[in-house]
């Protein structure tokens, strides 16, 4: 592309040339227009970033780290500290998690060694259309099935078998953070389900049949040489859950109680980032309130990058393994 | 080896309890929405407008024709940049940008959707200074760019390149063959992608809390506060009226019979193989 000085005028001349000999045909058009309109992307990515950064930045210079680490949130008194969000999203996930992966595993394992193909698609057909189901949805029945029976059978239950550990002291209310946590598990479900089956279905045969042949039981077969081999899938499917738990809104809001306090019980209400810019996005009338919604709105964006993040990189790393060794 | 067997045969049939157990967790949705939005749901819901709080009947015409009008914005804005950058992703582009817009495309995928509602309230709201249809389908147009664009790149890849060369060797240029040979021939894979997409974005209520609000009334045009059907879910469900509550099961259900009918459609009968037939 660069022209020395002297032919410069020519190079120019042959350049424009060049490109109205293209845009007869009309490609190089098609080739900008199409390259305009994928550019929306990165453009609105890096636009949604320094809004996010720009709109919180009155709350970010007020608070600093303290909004990190404070535990009273008063709009009123225009006290903004968000651990209690933190707190509540995080546990909430990981809560969710620990119901729904052994689960979802176990159901991944069913799907891909024991059903017949046929079965396997069709099951998998259904579970995936719950991956379709919008999550207000979640949340109703959360409100009029799981709440009751939360509060009704379940917990009575844990506090009556568990209550002297401090994770199940009570209150019993029915909406609270182990309720979240549940509706979560089941939200999640779907993802863990069909990735962790993809990743068990790519697990060469020979794998099987080796274990097969010097003995083992289908279950051992499973346990101790497939699942290992499949890991590294199994383990982005559940950093691709926690990235949707984090972020999940209205079944949160709908079910978690609303209340911006640390406890050490799992049956008490609490809250979550995403449950509290919902809530409060709308009333908040004074800029300070507002901008430390969208710094809250900031921090959650950070942390799904995160772990989206953590979940592409076993995906690449997957792939790497599955070329060295074909 | 008895307890190895025994230990085999116990935990198979607990991975296949587990498969029960997801599976049935749609089924009982389903016949729970059936039996409480069936009951509720009536002429009255399709057609007439919101009763005020006490006055038992009324329905969600406007959050009906509301969630329509999101989700036209969201197919004229949305989906044609998904589409193009699909395009382009697939058919042109050198090696450094479209690394950098596929990254992009997945960041902006795994945005929680509340987010996407506060970049929309920024970009559109604040601007106007007041809610509307179109931060609505804005919010919604942004949510469905990533999955758009995805589906349209993965489908377009999927035809061969013997398609191309040929319209090549037969004297097109290039955007003719992308136009009259390429494009027709991943379509059904790619209507399917878009399809699912705006049935995604479609039953999506955090992002439209603060731009398309909430509205009682009509809302003409796209400049006023609109309903929306997973908003009416919302509001109706944590309201503490009886009444409101069985209005929010007839909407709930009316979501995910469309939601369901939307997806079967596109995965059964668009496309049987979950592939283009090239």
């Amino acid at each position: 592309m660069a022209a020395p000085t002297a032919g410069l005028a020519g190079g120019a001349a042959g350049w424009v040339r060049a490109l109205i000999g293209r845009l007869k045909t009309g490609d190089a058009a098609a080739h900008t227009a199409a390259a305009m309109f994928a550019a929306i992307i990165p453009v609105a990515t890096v636009l949604l970033v320094t809004e996010l950064w720009n709109r919180s930045a009155l709350a970010r210079h007020k608070f600093g780290f303290s909004f990190f680490t404070g535990q009273v949130w008063d709009p009123i008194a225009g006290q903004f500290g968000a651990l209690p969000f933190i707190y509540g999203t995080v546990i909430t996930s990981l809560v969710a998690l620990l119901i729904a992966v052994p689960l979802g595993l176990g159901a991944a394992i069913f799907l891909a060694e024991m059903a017949p193909p046929r079965i396997s698609d069709a099951l998998t057909f259904v579970i995936e259309l719950l991956a379709a189901v919008p999550s207000v949805i979640f949340g109703l029945l959360g409100i009029f099935v799981l709440v009751p029976f939360m509060r009704e059978v379940a917990q009575p239950f844990l506090m009556k078998t568990l209550g002297y550990l401090p994770l199940f002291s009570g209150p019993n209310y029915g909406v609270g953070v182990l309720t979240a946590s549940v509706v979560l598990a089941i939200m999640l479900l779907p993802f863990i389900v069909s990735i962790s089956r993809e990743a068990l279905l790519a697990v060469p045969r020979d794998q099987r049949e080796a274990a097969l042949a010097v003995g083992s039981t289908r279950w051992e077969a499973v346990s101790k040489v497939v699942v290992p081999y499949a890991r590294l899938g199994i383990i982005s499917s559940v950093f691709l859950a926690l990235a949707r738990a984090l972020g999940e809104t209205m079944a949160v809001t709908m079910v978690i109680g609303n209340n911006p306090k640390i406890s050490a019980s799992l049956l008490a209400p609490g809250y979550s980032i995403a449950s509290v810019i919902a809530n409060e996005f709308t009333e908040a009338t004074d800029d300070l309130h507002l901008s430390a919604l969208i710094e809250l709105g900031l921090v959650l964006f950070l942390l799904t990058i995160v772990f989206n993040g953590l979940a592409r990189l076993m995906v690449l790393a997957t792939t790497r393994r599955g070329t060295a060794h074909p | 080896m008895i307890w190895r067997k025994l230990v085999n045969f116990v935990m198979l049939g607990v991975t296949a309890l587990c498969t029960l157990l997801t599976v049935s967790v749609l089924f009982f949705i389903l016949g729970y929405l059936l039996f409480h939005g069936g009951r509720a749901l009536s002429w009255d819901f399709f057609t007439k407008l919101p009763t005020p709080v006490g006055e038992s009947g009324g329905g969600m015409a406007n959050a009906i024709v509301g969630t329509g009008k999101l989700l036209l914005i969201t197919v004229l804005i949305g989906v044609p940049i998904g589409f193009l950058g699909g395009v382009y992703l697939s058919e042109f582009g050198g090696k450094t940008f479209p690394f950098f817009v596929r990254y992009m495309t997945d960041l902006l995928n795994g945005v929680p959707s509340i987010v996407i509602g506060i970049f929309a309230y920024a970009l559109v709201v604040m601007p106007m200074k007041h809610f509307s249809a179109l931060a609505g389908g804005v919010a919604l147009s942004i949510m469905v760019i990533p999955i758009t664009i995805r589906s349209t790149e993965q489908f377009l890849r999927a035809v061969p390149d013997s398609l191309r060369e040929g319209a090549l060797a037969l004297g097109a240029s290039q955007w003719k063959t992308i136009a009259t040979v390429v494009i027709p021939a991943g379509m059904r894979g790619i209507l399917t992608g878009t399809i699912l997409g705006v049935a995604r974005v479609a039953g999506e209520t955090a992002p439209l809390l603060f731009t398309a609000f909430s509205n009682r009334y009509w809302s003409p045009g796209l400049n006023q506060p609109t309903a929306s059907l997973p908003v009416m879910v919302y509001t109706y469900a944590v309201a503490p009226y009886e009444d409101w509550h069985r209005q929010a099961w007839a909407a709930g259900l009316v979501l995910l019979a469309l939601m369901l009918a939307a997806n079967i459609a596109a995965r059964v009968v668009i496309s049987p193989k979950g592939a283009p037939s090239a």
